[in-house]
């Protein structure tokens, strides 16, 4: 795409897309650290998670200013307006996410007096919800459409994921009245990996608005896939 | 190129393969657009792209160009206003127009009114022109400010004043389509909006065409917007398509400033 003919304009773009990213990158990095602190019974980590937390809501209020200077004084139109529009909603997702990887640690930290006997399942849970997150974010920084649908497909599967999950800790809580804590802590962290992943579906769908102009947030997945499809050779 | 508007019989002026020359320059390359009833659409695009040229077909102004030459079909309620039998005159009659510099007669405020309407022989002078005179200065939203004054000269009014002067001037011989050249380029943001103001009452009415440079004011005032480009018609639709998605990358260059 060509530049714009306002230098400064594209670069305060560029500038809020990297913001953005970082963002992204904070997120993901805090999901990470705090998956790894329970698996390596790591208290320092998990602390650092919830420390580090702020640093993600102080970007969500940066780039938010950013964003309102932007549509105040450069009245972004097509797809730059796309593109304001979707970080505006991509950062609540981002901030979201990053309070979602805090309760994480949180549980985490309380897991030491309730330690937990299982967190293969947690960690798989984790491993398919990064994946998820990194798509969204891989999605986001180049406009790749085939990765914002294959994310939103990915959500089944994580779902599915945790539900069976559900069911685990509930067998594991009936069989033992002692583990009920320790289980209602790890569904408590499938719960906000899962709606990490989520956001990470929302985050998706904007970048789908954000290319191609369209709305597939509340459709179903064939009404989303055909949106796309169409029109994708009309650019001329 | 084909339109994404849905036409039928709310169609006011149906443009089939228009193509204008300036001498040997072709500046208009076989132009079809459907301008809708009771809407206002706007032409859009770089200087040079033809839009005013366009808008200026519609009622004949290139007329008066030596050098200039027609080909195809304007058609007004489905007559050619280009016929041989059409009377230009009338046709004006039906097709005002506003043009970018306020341009009031130096006449009075109630003669610059009165002036065609009398001419035309629609309204004689007395109670109806009286009453003529002042519904047209209150539909185009400058009655309250000139009532006392209306035998002063119009050209000592404001300049957004006298643009809507000239408003009413074109309304009071009740045309169809009111074509707009750059309105509110000469005029503040103040006298603009009432002017933007002015468009979105008089559609109730009237079909308006409006040309101007301003994007955001096309963003603003049209329910379809035309963006042209080096004398073609890249995409027309409707004016909230055209910028959060048009479909043409011409399009989207230039409405979000990378043009050239």
């Amino acid at each position: 795409m060509n530049q714009h003919t306002i230098k400064r304009f594209e670069d305060e773009l560029n500038e809020l897309k990297e913001k953005v990213l970082a963002m992204g990158g904070m997120v993901e990095k805090a999901t990470k650290r705090s998956m790894n602190s329970l698996i390596k019974q790591d208290v320092k980590r998990a602390h650092k998670v919830i420390e580090r937390d702020h640093d993600i809501n102080a970007l969500e209020i940066e780039i938010d200013e950013m964003t309102r200077t932007m549509l105040a004084l450069r009245q972004p139109a097509a797809s730059d307006l796309r593109f304001v529009m979707t970080t505006i909603k991509v950062v609540t997702d981002l901030e979201r996410m990053g309070d979602l990887a805090e309760e994480i640690a949180e549980n985490m930290l309380r897991t030491e007096d309730h330690p937990l006997t299982q967190v293969s399942s947690l960690q798989s849970l984790s491993e398919l919800v990064l994946d998820q997150l990194k798509g969204s974010l891989d999605a986001f920084a180049t406009g790749d459409l085939a990765k914002a649908m294959s994310c939103i497909e990915h959500d089944k599967r994580v779902d599915d994921k945790f539900r069976s999950m559900q069911r685990e800790y509930l067998t594991y809580m009936m069989e033992d009245p002692r583990q009920i804590t320790a289980g209602l802590i790890a569904t408590d962290i499938a719960r906000s990996l899962e709606r990490i992943g989520d956001h990470a579906v929302n985050v998706a769908e904007m970048v789908i608005y954000m290319v191609k102009g369209h709305e597939v947030r509340h459709v179903d997945h064939d009404t989303a896939a055909a949106l796309i499809g169409s029109e994708l050779q009309n650019k001329s | 190129m084909k339109s994404d508007l849905k036409t039928d019989n709310s169609t006011k002026i149906s443009i089939r393969d228009l193509k204008l020359w300036y001498g040997d320059f072709e500046a208009l390359h076989g132009i079809d657009l459907d301008i809708l009833s009771g809407k206002i659409t706007a032409f859009i695009g770089p200087s040079g792209c033809g839009k005013s040229t366009f808008l200026r077909t519609m009622n004949r102004m290139n007329d008066r160009i030596p050098s200039c030459r027609v080909e195809g079909q304007i058609l007004l309620e489905g007559q050619d206003i280009y016929a041989p039998e059409v009377d230009v005159v009338q046709l004006r009659t039906h097709v005002g127009m506003v043009f970018q510099k306020p341009n009031p007669f130096p006449k009075s405020i109630y003669e610059n009114i009165a002036y065609a309407p009398r001419i035309h022989g629609l309204v004689s002078d007395g109670p109806d022109m009286d009453a003529l005179v002042e519904t047209s200065l209150r539909k185009a939203s400058i009655w309250n400010e000139v009532k006392d004054k209306l035998q002063q000269p119009g050209t000592a009014l404001s300049g957004g004043q006298q643009q809507r002067l000239c408003i009413a001037r074109t309304i009071a011989v009740k045309p169809d389509v009111i074509l707009m050249d750059e309105p509110c380029s000469a005029l503040d943001p103040i006298a603009t909006a009432k002017i933007e103001e002015l468009m979105d009452e008089l559609k109730e009415e009237f079909t308006i065409v409006i040309v101007t440079h301003n994007m955001q004011q096309a963003a603003r005032v049209s329910d379809h917007t035309a963006y042209f480009y080096l004398g073609d018609l890249i995409e027309y639709g409707d004016t909230q398509t055209i910028f959060t998605a048009p479909k043409h990358q011409k399009t989207e260059d230039y409405i979000t400033g990378r043009f050239g």
